[in-house]
């Protein structure tokens, strides 16, 4: 139990409001002021946290994913009403969807005014409840601190996820006592993070007896902080391992047992060591549908072990045989200590047979792509050497689309939490405001953000915040002038007619000029022979945000692919080129 | 498809009722009835709601209820082991001529006349749904001229209480308050 903070001291319900946040251990706001959370920043004004003004709402609630997704701490984000609050709903779905830690404050109008369409009156709670862990209008100033300490604990705490406290006007210019409290209580929410011992041995009886396992490891491992505890699971029991597009660097890309990202644009190791197993160990993934293509026809003959600290994930998409509801970390620690208890007495897996075909698999289909006829510039070329020259440490963010899978396939990633992308919801325009939230948090590191040029054009003002609050990122824009996902499903399924994706952004706007205007260097690049030079120029220049416009061949497309709706086993490493697996193998 | 009751005790704070309707139609659920009121504990209501579903969807359905912050317990309701009601008010067409006729049912049924005008009789019955059904098809040939139900409740038998009471958490303080 802590002392009492304040201890009741006559304030401003905007004052409480600042003082909440700071006693939260906030160091850091992305916001944009307006009426009906004016009152609000008054006392910021004279607060040790720092509030970085945006652009655009939209800008501030990605930052502050960024920022959390980065540092493991809550981002925070703040607007006022209406208008100010429905540009924070897409980095709030954002957000739900990919379970990050963050909390956004929005001013409401006046109680009295509430239900009357008053001035920027907008019901930002009804309008985010599906959206959100949770929500909170606040109209009596009394409760402030205590709405604060809560949306703090259950944005961090369990499943990560986004909360929303409303704050009326009203209740901002109130007069009220500050009282930080040193309990809260939520008789609804009590999140398991201990997994059950039955449920750890069940798991552990089912990793001896198969032959073909895999760890199929998704974001929660990132969230739960279980880097170091997966890497001494994996090589304790030497089972395969595939980390999906929210756990890349969750599991080292250079170590052996890797095969890589699964899914649409997975390898081919890691869709068809899923698509073979016996046995899959869900380690806070969710079974997506990016993940297992057809539901029916996915990992036909393998038993599940699912861990996830959401039981509501476990069995949602696909049958479970042996639940565990807990942390991911906790849960590793206990399979690592029962493991190694069972080596002791000498049980251990064999799975000789079947590391050596998903090996074998690894090296026949690595991933590649061909170099444009034309001399042009390659995409995944570009990024590669991104990669390469900058680096480990180095934090990628990505916005959606081709450029995002080719980040999260070419770029070897080796620590947790440097590869920061909205993987669920899919959002454009996730790159720049994203990656502006991670150099906050971790202002010792190189942030690129990966982009398309679709996808810049959606949240590039934000370059203005970065210029001016001395944030400098280095944005690689994989220009190839249109919207290039979206022409891939055209080429492939609507026969090569190209409706609406055409950009023209080679020709408007003039990238380097934009970021010229926003006080950032420009770069261009457009030949494979500078692209080397160019990154290290962009890598020099550090007192600045750099824009690098690499322009890249139009034609260029994310392989491999399991179309939409189709089975793993249909994937392709290649147009038209299926892989063939030697089923003797197995 | 199978009805299922569940006894659900809520937080009594503005816009429960929303989330959890909002929760429903979201995941593609229907509700059949869906009654809500104060328990025992000032500060928690129940809500009784039966919905028409598999059993594996209920399950997902439930968990997702779980979620929600707000949400303190939700309980199962085994048909054979608990007790369901429901209240019915009905207005029908009875003159002097035949209110003898619709005073019988309402004894049968052991209803009660809850109003009585020159050409209509106005009453309550309170039943299981089966009781409540044959109460309105005897009603029927009289001429309902207005019905209105209200959701089902539902209670286990036995001395057991699905109630309980959550303890406050300490608030964890970040480690930048402490400093």
């Amino acid at each position: 139990m802590t002392e009492q903070q304040g201890s009741g001291e006559t304030v401003t319900g905007a004052q409480s409001l600042v003082r909440s946040l700071e006693a939260a251990g906030v160091t850091d706001i992305f916001g944009i002021p307006g009426g009906a959370i004016l009152p609000a920043y008054d006392p910021l004004m004279d607060s040790s946290i720092r509030h970085i003004l945006v652009r655009h709402e939209q800008g501030a609630g990605h930052a502050a994913q960024g920022y959390a997704s980065a540092s493991g701490r809550v981002g925070v984000c703040m607007a006022t009403s209406g208008p100010g609050a429905t540009n924070l709903v897409t980095p709030l779905a954002d957000a739900h969807m990919d379970s990050v830690p963050m909390v956004a404050i929005t001013g409401q109008v006046g109680a009295a005014l509430i239900g009357t369409d008053a001035f920027q009156e907008a019901d930002i709670r009804g309008i985010t409840m599906p959206i959100t862990k949770h929500n909170f209008l606040v109209t009596d100033p009394a409760e402030i601190p205590v709405r604060i300490a809560e949306a703090f604990h259950i944005a961090s705490t369990g499943r990560p996820g986004p909360v929303l406290v409303d704050v009326t006007k009203s209740a901002l210019q109130a007069s009220t006592t500050f009282d930080w409290p040193a309990e809260i209580s939520l008789p609804g929410y009590r999140p398991v993070s201990r997994p059950h011992a039955k449920q750890i041995r069940e798991a552990a009886r089912l990793l001896l007896e198969s032959r073909k396992p895999v760890l199929y490891v998704g974001g929660g491992t990132i969230r739960s902080r279980a880097s170091k505890e997966l890497r001494t699971l994996a090589e304790l029991t030497g089972i395969p391992v595939v980390t999906t597009l929210m756990a890349r660097g969750a599991f080292p890309d250079s170590h052996p047992q890797h095969l890589g990202m699964p899914g649409m644009h997975g390898t081919v190791a890691a869709v068809a060591a899923l698509q073979k197993s016996d046995l899959i160990i869900s380690l806070g993934a969710r079974f997506d549908d990016r993940v297992t293509g057809n539901l029916d026809s996915f990992a036909p003959g393998a038993r599940i072990i699912h861990a996830d600290i959401d039981p509501a994930e476990i069995g949602k998409n696909r049958f479970t045989d042996v639940p565990i509801v807990g942390d991911i970390r906790e849960v590793l620690v206990d399979l690592i200590t029962t493991m190694r208890t069972e080596a002791d007495a000498g049980n251990t897996g064999d799975y000789e047979g079947w590391v050596a075909f998903c090996a074998g698999v690894k090296k026949t289909y690595a991933l590649g792509y061909e170099k444009p006829a034309d001399g042009g510039l390659a995409p995944q070329y570009v990024i590669e050497r991104l990669g390469a020259i900058s680096g480990p440490g180095t934090i990628y963010t990505a916005g959606v689309g081709q450029h995002q899978m080719w980040a999260a396939q070419f770029v070897s990633y080796e620590t947790p939490n440097t590869w920061i992308n909205s993987g669920g919801l899919g959002t454009m325009g996730f790159a720049v405001p994203g990656a502006m939230g991670a150099k906050v948090a971790m202002p010792d590191q190189t942030v690129w953000a990966v982009d398309g040029d679709g996808c810049f054009q959606m949240t590039n003002q934000e370059l203005a915040t970065c210029a001016i609050n001395n944030i400098p990122i280095k944005v690689a824009i994989i220009n190839n002038e249109s919207l290039g996902m979206v022409r891939q499903w055209q080429t492939l399924f609507y026969n090569s007619r190209y409706s609406n994706t055409d950009l023209h952004s080679k020709r408007i706007p003039d990238f380097v000029k934009l970021a010229e205007a926003y006080g950032c260097v420009g770069l261009a690049c457009e030949s494979p022979d500078d692209v080397d030079a160019t990154i290290r120029k962009a890598m020099e220049i550090n007192d600045v945000p750099v824009v690098v416009d690499f322009r890249v061949h139009r034609d260029a497309m994310v392989w491999p692919m399991v179309a939409a709706g189709t089975s793993n086993d249909e994937i392709k490493y290649a147009r038209d080129l299926a892989p063939q697996f030697d089923e003797d193998d197995l | 498809m199978a009805k299922h009751t569940l006894s659900v005790l809520v937080e009594d704070k503005p816009g429960v009722l929303a989330r959890i309707s909002a929760l429903f139609s979201r995941r593609g659920f229907n509700i059949e009835s869906l009654a809500v009121g104060p328990t025992e504990h000032p500060e928690i209501s129940r809500m009784t709601i039966v919905v028409n579903v598999e059993s594996s969807p209920l399950e997902q359905v439930t968990k997702q209820l779980n979620k929600l912050v707000e949400v303190i317990k939700i309980v199962e309701l085994d048909p054979s082991s608990s007790v369901t009601r429901e209240l019915v008010l009905v207005k029908v067409a009875a003159t002097a001529d035949n209110r003898g006729e619709v005073l019988d049912v309402v004894q049968l049924f052991r209803a009660k006349v809850i109003d009585v005008s020159s050409d209509a009789i106005t009453m309550q019955v309170v039943g299981n749904v089966d009781k409540i059904a044959d109460f309105l098809r005897v009603l029927e040939p009289f001429g309902i001229r207005e019905l209105v139900q209200s959701g089902m409740v539902a209670i286990g038998r036995g001395a057991r209480s699905i109630s309980e009471r959550g303890k406050p958490v300490a608030v964890p303080v970040p480690p930048a308050a402490n400093a």
